[in-house]
């Protein structure tokens, strides 16, 4: 069907036969396309009466990688939970504003967190694989998305996709948790992927691993960028200075200054930004 | 640095340690030798040496030999057999056997038994525990030689094939465990076809969906009330719904009415005929008594399965059912198990309720479904201490130890299948 050594046919191939149940949010008819990934409007978060985002605006370019930094406690894992709707979960929490995932209110009335999640992929701090096979693991996902396609072929081009599928192409069958943390993480991606969602949310996907591990993630974000929209949480500033085409600074729950990465570190507009990336706190 | 004052703090620390070690210790040895002392009291007294008295001499029945010694009844055909019961026994009593099974049709084993128990009538005078039958043989032998002289002193395992496959009996000598054991099987599959599903399903609901509000929190306490209830309790409520008032669904008269429809027999006669003490009712009662258990067992075992897993199923866009469904109960059923052997093992043993329920004390009859009446090895454990002669405290012990070796192979297929699953999770 395609030849797996390339990644741009594999990636249209995993695309292609994903069969997605058409949902109200499929941007084909009622949706003007937004020039943004993701905006949100005046968004308001609580965590029962704690408030962790305040009056957050913020646009998302697509194809891009826009990294979030911000002291602990900050905001800026949970504003990348309500990305996703991931923080319906939890019990007591609530959101105001608006979200939009291309230009349509993620919160808005029909609209099904369920397929939205599909889309919208994420990545966690900690590796999270399922405690099945390796093979699983990859197929799982696309699976219970309606995916009809050659599942070998799937698990072949997902895994290549991360690099994993030379060091694991033997033992597909094993637990996944029988792959070191690094590998564990570059799994969850390429799970993560083999579902073919638009935009991948990243909740300080490195802070669990190892430089060289980290290295080969940080290099895999590079790389997916023509693909997806990226937006990564991290601690490291570092990091975010390698990876990221622009840069978030959030502080006690509010957007600070957002901007091209270039100038968040060189030029900072905000003393306090200017502080947080010298070092002076957080 | 006060180097002194550190250094004696220390020793008392170490001291304080080794005091609660000793502690802990003592209270595991404790454990252990009462346990092992009660399984040896069990075990003592299901062997020994038993005094049996005939009402008949076996030489009195048995046909003599050319040189007019008597034949043993073990080397009689089934010719001989049959003519010495026709010899000793009345007119009706034959008839009664012959129409259980045609004697002609019994085997001479099967004869054999049937002359010892209704011709020869043997009876129990004394038994001895194990300890005392190997420990003071001389003064036992010389005891019934003094006592019984005609009597036959044997050595008894009273555990035996013939106390496996025999059921009830007025003599502790022929009395066997058969329909109890049976009536404990089909009790329990049963009550755990009812109450595994129920268990399960409530605690999912009760972890996964329902909201935290006040009426969940108000169920969630009252679960863990209802596992504190004593379980006689829930023998009255299985007496008064399942048996009286559910009579004609647990009796099986519903469905025998239906089946033979007809008959004229009207359904009302049959409902009234009917006696809802079945093994429905009873595996019913239990399954109530050790639904709480099970539902606070799951629960816990759902709750221990981490966020993060979830998390991960839903992030690619599964359903909260896939996620239950292919993740959290994967993870947690080697836990969910555990609670339900245990849970099971408390229902295995459970008397109480199932007299009130209406287990039979004495039935020689197998069960053979589930509108059968029914008995089980705790009723039959029950039952035999219950009783004045001293032997059937043996066959109680030798019951007890059939119980044990039931829960034995059930916890132990439990944790076979617990293993296979915990092999699958690595979280």
């Amino acid at each position: 069907m395609c030849n797996p050594e390339t990644n741009e046919t594999a990636a249209s191939t995993v695309q292609a036969p994903l069969v997605k149940t058409p949902s109200v949010e499929t941007p084909a008819s009622d949706v003007v396309l937004s020039p943004w990934a993701i905006e949100t409007r005046s968004m308001n978060f609580w965590y029962g009466n704690f408030q962790a985002v305040i009056d957050l605006d913020m646009k998302i370019e697509r194809n891009r990688v826009t990294a979030i930094i911000g002291p602990s406690g900050c905001g800026k894992s949970t504003a990348l939970r309500t990305f996703n709707r991931m923080n319906d979960l939890i019990p007591g929490t609530r959101v105001e504003g608006e979200i939009l995932f291309n230009g349509r209110d993620m919160y808005g009335p029909g609209v099904d967190p369920v397929a939205l999640r599909s889309r919208i992929g994420m990545v966690f701090q900690k590796p999270n694989p399922f405690p099945k096979t390796i093979r699983e693991n990859i197929i799982w996902g696309a699976r219970i998305n309606g995916f009809q396609g050659d599942p070998d072929e799937l698990v072949e081009t997902s895994l290549r996709q991360v690099y994993l599928w030379d060091e694991v192409k033997d033992k597909l069958k094993k637990n996944a948790y029988e792959l070191s943390g690094g590998q564990q993480q570059r799994l969850c991606i390429a799970r993560a992927i083999a579902v073919s969602p638009e935009i991948l949310l990243m909740d300080e996907p490195t802070s669990a691993l190892d430089p060289i591990s980290t290295g080969k993630i940080e290099d895999l974000m590079t790389e997916f960028k023509e693909r997806f929209t990226i937006i990564i949480v991290t601690h490291n500033m570092q990091q975010a200075g390698r990876i990221s085409d622009d840069t978030a600074f959030f502080l006690n729950g509010i957007l600070v200054e957002m901007g091209p990465t270039r100038e968040i570190f060189f030029t900072p507009k905000d003393p306090r930004t200017e502080n947080y990336i010298s070092g002076r706190f957080g | 640095m006060n180097a002194s004052f550190q250094s004696a703090s220390l020793r008392e620390r170490h001291r304080n340690g080794k005091i609660f070690s000793a502690l802990f210790f003592a209270s595991t040895l404790f454990a252990i030798v009462s346990l092992v002392t009660l399984l040896a009291s069990v075990l003592d007294q299901t062997a020994g040496w038993v005094l049996i008295e005939y009402s008949i001499p076996e030489a009195d029945i048995v046909p003599s030999d050319d040189e007019g010694n008597p034949i043993p009844l073990a080397s009689l055909e089934s010719e001989g057999l049959l003519s010495i019961l026709d010899e000793n026994l009345g007119g009706r009593r034959l008839k009664a056997l012959d129409l259980e099974k045609p004697l002609a049709e019994r085997s001479p084993g099967d004869l054999r038994e049937l002359i010892i128990a209704e011709v020869l009538e043997p009876s129990v005078v004394r038994s001895w525990n194990f300890a005392e039958s190997m420990l003071s043989r001389e003064s036992i032998f010389q005891w019934a030689a003094e006592t019984v002289p005609e009597g036959s002193l044997v050595f008894r395992w009273w555990i035996s094939s013939s106390f496996l496959s025999h059921s009830q009996s007025s003599n502790a000598l022929f009395a066997g465990v058969r329909s109890a054991i049976l009536g404990s099987f089909m009790t329990i599959v049963l009550t755990i076809l009812i109450a595994f599903p129920l268990g399960l399903g409530a605690a999912i609901y009760l972890e996964e969906y329902a909201r935290d509000n006040r009426i969940n929190r108000f169920i969630k306490t009252n679960i863990y009330n209802l596992s504190g209830v004593p379980s006689i309790i829930y023998g009255m409520l299985g007496l008064g719904i399942f048996v009286r008032f559910m009579a004609p669904l647990t009796s099986g008269a519903l469905f025998s009415a239906a089946s033979a429809a007809g008959d004229s027999v009207p359904l009302e006669a049959a409902a009234l005929a009917a006696d809802g003490r079945t093994i429905l009712s009873a595996s019913l009662t239990l399954a109530l008594l050790i639904l709480p258990m099970l539902i606070i067992n799951a629960q816990e075992a759902i709750r221990a399965v981490p966020r993060t897993l979830r998390e991960s199923g839903y992030a690619l866009g599964a359903t909260r059912w896939q996620v239950i469904f292919h993740h959290v109960l994967p993870s947690s059923m080697d836990r969910i198990l555990t609670g339900t052997v245990l849970a099971v093992s408390r229902g295995i043993g459970e008397t109480a309720p199932l007299v009130l329920v209406g287990a039979s004390t004495f039935l020689t009859q197998d069960p053979t479904g589930i509108f059968s009446k029914f008995t089980t090895l705790p009723i039959q454990i029950y039952q035999w201490t219950s009783r004045p002669q001293p032997e059937f405290r043996n066959i109680a012990a030798a019951a007890i130890v059939v119980l044990m070796v039931l829960l034995m192979s059930l916890n132990s297929a439990a944790i076979i299948l617990r293993n296979k699953f915990r092999s699958q999770r690595r979280v």
